[in-house]
C-alpha cells in the first residue's frame, strides 16, 4: 500500500527528505520533552477539550466561511469563499497555535514563553495567550518590523509581554529568529519557545500544524455544508507557510482539491528582492531544519524583501518542501505590487482589510478565478486582517 | 585509530597537562593577520579551531556574531579560508579543526567541503548544528575520508545520549560548560565538574571543555577534571581590542594572552 501524504513526519521529524533536526545539542533535551509532553496531550482527552474550550470561547472558532459576492462578479468566474481567520480573536491564525502551544508549556511546568515576530501577529498572539494563562512572555522582533509594525509592539506591551528589538543582521524575522533561539539555549530547562510557524527543529513543523490543521477542518465541513461537495481550489499565502499547513493539510489525501501556496515575490525575483524559498530557492539547512531556502552558493542565507513583514523570511516549512516536490501543492509567487492592488480591491469589494501577507493570496485569485466555470468553487485561507497594515500600505500608495 | 588530533590531545595527557584548544574566526579581523595570529598560536596550542563565517550562527555569543558578520560583510567566502588555512599550514604543524555549520556544508555539498578542508590541512570537522541521529551518516563519510569528527555534549543531555556523541566523536568531545551560547563569563558554573565526571565515566575519548573559558583560574578549574580547555570569544575580544593594528602586532597580542592562558600551572 502506499503511505498517504499525510502520514508524515516518520518518529525523527522527516517529511520524505526534509525536516530533521539541525540544532546545538543544547536544545535537543527541550526538543525531546516537547515531544514527549505531546504525545502525552494528544492522548489525553482532557487536553483536547481544554484547548478546544479556549478556542471557541475565548477565540472564537470555528471561524466562517464567507461567499465573497462582490469579487466572485468582478472576477466573473468560480465561487470564492473566505475562511475568515481575520475574525479570530487578535486577528489572524497565529492565535490558534499559540493557545495549544501555551497548554502544553504549562502541561510542562515552564512558566515563561519566548517568541519570534515579523508582522507582529504571532508576537500579539503569544502575548495573548502568556495573559491568559498567567505566563512571562519576551517577544524577539526585528528593528526593521518593529518600526512598520509598530500598532502590534504597542499591543503586545499592554498584554504585558516585553518586547525584544534585535538589531542584528537583516533586521527582520529571520533574525528575531536567531535571537529567540540563543534565549532559548540559555533558558532551555525553564521556558519554552513558542515557534510562530512550520519551521524550525522536529515535533515543531508537525505540532504548529496540527494545532492550525482547524482550519482545514473546519473548511471541508462548512464546505460539505453550503456547497454539498469539496471546493476545486484552495489558496493560501506561504511565508514559514503556518496558516498554509493547516489549511492544506486536511485536504491533502483529497486528489480532487488542487492546493495553492502564494509567496512573496516581493519587488523582483532576483536574490535578495523577494522572499519566493520555494518557487526560487534551494533545498538547504536554516533554524533547524532542511527545507527550501535562499542563500548564496555558500550556505549563507540571502537578504530577502516582501512588503508583507510577515512573508519576509529565507525559510519555509519542511513540510511545504516535501509537498513542492511530490507535486501535491502547486507554489506561485505574487509581486509587492499585484498585492497592495489585491489589498485595495478586496477592501472596496467586499469591505474586508487583509493582512498585507493574505493579500498575496487574493492577487493570486485575480489571476486564476476569471479562468474557472461558475459552478467551481475556491476556497482562500484569510489568514489575517490588515489593521497592523494600514500605515505601511499608506507609505506606499504615497 | 591515530591521528594528529588523537595523538596532540594523548600526548599533553600523558604530560598531564590541560590541552589547550584556542578557536579563531577564519579570516578575521582579515586575511593576513588570521594567517599570521594562526601561526604566531600554534606553537603553545595543542589544536587550533577554526570558525567558518556563517550568518546565522545560533550557538554564538555577540562577539563571535560580529566577527562572522564583519567577514561575510567583506566577501570572505569558504574557499578563501581554506586558501588562507593552506597558506598558514606550510608552517603549522598543530592539528586544525574546522567549526562550520550544517548549512554551509550541505549545501557547498558535504563531499566537496571535505575535499576542500582535507587538502588545506584541516585534521577535524566540528559541526554544532548537527546532533544525532542526523550525525550519523555525515560523521560516518566525514571519517572515511580520513578527518577526525568532533561533536557537542551539552549539560543537559542524557547519558544515553553521551554515549553515542561519544561514539561518534573520534577527536574528542567537545563539553559545553554552560546551557547556553559562546561567550565570556566571570565564573564558569560549579555544576561543570560533576557534568564533565559524568562525561569522562561514559567513554574513553577525550573530554575538551568549551564556551565562557576566558581566564587562567578558569583554565586551572578545568585542568582538573578535563583533558582540554577551548577558548574563543577571549581571543576574537583581544583582536578586537588591537583592531587597525599590523598583523603582526595583533598576533603577538593574541599569543601573549595564549601563553597566560597555558602559563597556569
Amino acid at each position: 500500500m502506499t503511505p498517504t501524504l499525510s502520514a508524515v513526519p516518520d518518529a525523527t521529524g522527516h517529511f520524505g527528505d526534509y525536516g530533521g533536526v539541525f540544532v546545538p545539542e543544547t536544545l535537543v533535551f527541550a526538543l525531546e520533552q516537547l515531544q514527549a509532553e505531546y504525545d502525552r496531550a494528544n492522548a489525553d482527552p482532557q487536553f483536547h477539550a481544554e484547548f478546544e474550550y479556549y478556542l471557541k470561547e475565548f477565540v472564537g472558532r470555528p471561524s466562517r466561511l464567507y461567499l465573497a459576492r462582490r469579487l466572485t462578479e468582478a472576477l466573473g468566474g468560480a465561487k470564492i469563499y473566505l475562511k475568515r481567520e481575520d475574525l479570530n480573536h487578535t486577528g489572524a491564525h497565529k492565535i490558534n497555535n499559540t493557545i495549544g502551544q501555551a497548554l502544553l508549556c504549562k502541561r510542562m511546568g515552564k512558566q515563561r514563553i519566548i517568541a519570534e515576530t515579523g508582522a507582529g501577529q504571532h508576537g500579539v498572539a503569544s502575548a495573548t495567550a502568556a495573559a491568559v494563562f498567567g505566563l512571562r512572555c519576551d517577544v524577539f522582533m526585528g528593528a526593521e518590523d518593529v518600526r512598520r509594525q509598530n500598532l502590534n509592539v504597542f499591543r503586545m506591551r499592554l498584554m504585558g509581554a516585553r518586547v525584544i528589538e534585535v538589531a542584528s543582521g537583516s533586521k527582520t524575522l529571520k533574525d528575531a529568529t536567531n535571537e529567540a533561539m540563543r534565549d532559548w539555549m540559555g533558558s532551555v530547562e525553564h521556558t519554552h519557545y513558542i515557534i510562530g510557524s512550520v519551521v524550525g527543529p522536529h515535533p515543531f513543523p508537525m505540532i504548529v500544524r496540527d494545532f492550525q490543521s482547524f482550519i482545514g477542518r473546519e473548511t471541508r465541513e462548512q464546505c460539505l455544508a453550503i456547497e454539498g461537495k469539496l471546493p476545486d481550489v484552495v489558496v493560501a499565502c506561504v511565508g514559514g507557510g503556518s496558516n498554509a499547513a493547516g489549511m492544506f493539510y486536511p485536504f491533502v489525501d483529497d486528489a480532487g482539491v488542487k492546493l495553492i501556496g502564494v509567496e512573496a515575490g516581493g519587488r523582483a525575483l532576483e536574490l535578495g528582492h523577494h522572499a519566493a524559498a520555494l518557487t526560487a530557492g534551494r533545498p538547504g539547512v536554516l533554524h533547524g531544519s532542511l527545507s527550501y531556502v535562499l542563500q548564496d552558493d555558500d550556505g549563507q542565507t540571502a537578504d530577502v524583501h516582501s512588503c508583507s513583514a510577515g512573508l519576509d523570511y529565507p525559510g519555509v516549512g519542511p513540510e511545504h518542501a516535501f509537498w513542492k516536490d511530490s507535486g501535491r501543492v502547486e507554489y506561485v509567487n505574487c509581486s509587492d505590487a499585484e498585492a497592495l492592488e489585491a489589498f485595495k480591491q478586496l477592501a472596496q469589494l467586499e469591505g474586508i482589510l487583509p493582512a498585507l501577507e493574505t493579500a498575496h493570496a487574493f492577487a493570486h485569485i485575480a489571476k486564476i478565478a476569471g479562468q474557472m466555470s461558475r459552478d467551481q468553487m475556491i476556497v482562500v485561507n484569510l489568514s489575517g486582517r490588515g489593521d497592523k497594515d494600514c500605515q505601511e500600505v499608506a507609505r506606499l500608495l504615497s | 585509530m591515530s591521528s594528529r588530533l588523537a595523538d596532540s590531545i594523548a600526548a599533553a595527557r600523558k604530560s598531564r597537562k590541560l590541552a589547550f584548544l584556542p578557536f579563531l574566526a577564519g579570516g578575521y579581523p582579515d586575511v593576513p593577520t588570521f594567517v599570521e595570529t594562526l601561526k604566531a598560536i600554534a606553537p603553545v596550542a595543542d589544536a587550533v579551531e577554526i570558525g567558518f563565517p556563517f550568518s546565522d550562527p545560533i550557538a554564538d555569543g555577540p562577539t563571535i556574531q560580529a566577527a562572522f558578520a564583519d567577514t561575510l560583510s567583506r566577501g570572505i567566502k569558504v574557499k578563501d579560508i581554506f586558501t588562507a588555512v593552506a597558506e598558514a599550514r606550510k608552517q603549522v604543524k598543530t592539528p586544525l579543526i574546522a567549526m562550520v555549520s550544517y548549512s554551509i556544508v550541505f549545501r557547498y555539498p558535504l563531499s566537496k567541503f571535505l575535499e576542500g578542508a582535507k587538502a588545506c590541512g584541516f585534521d577535524a570537522i566540528l559541526i554544532p548544528d548537527l546532533p544525532p541521529p542526523e550525525a550519523q551518516a555525515v560523521c560516518q563519510t566525514i571519517n572515511s575520508t580520513g578527518l577526525d569528527t568532533v561533536l557537542l555534549v551539552a549539560p543537559t543531555t542524557s547519558p544515553a545520549r553521551r554515549r553515542q556523541i561519544a561514539d561518534l566523536s573520534t577527536g574528542f568531545v567537545y563539553y559545553l560548560s554552560v546551557t547556553g551560547i559562546t561567550g565570556e563569563r566571570e565564573t564558569l558554573p560549579p555544576e561543570l565538574a560533576d557534568g564533565v565526571k559524568m562525561m569522562k565515566s561514559l567513554t574513553q575519548v577525550p573530554v575538551c571543555v568549551g564556551f565562557g573559558i576566558s581566564k587562567p583560574p578558569h583554565m586551572q578549574q578545568v585542568a582538573a577534571i578535563a583533558d582540554g580547555a577551548i577558548v574563543g570569544s577571549a581571543i576574537i575580544k583581544r583582536m578586537q581590542q588591537h583592531a587597525g593594528e599590523s598583523p603582526a602586532a595583533i598576533a603577538s597580542a593574541v599569543a601573549t594572552y595564549c601563553q597566560e592562558m597555558t602559563s597556569v600551572k
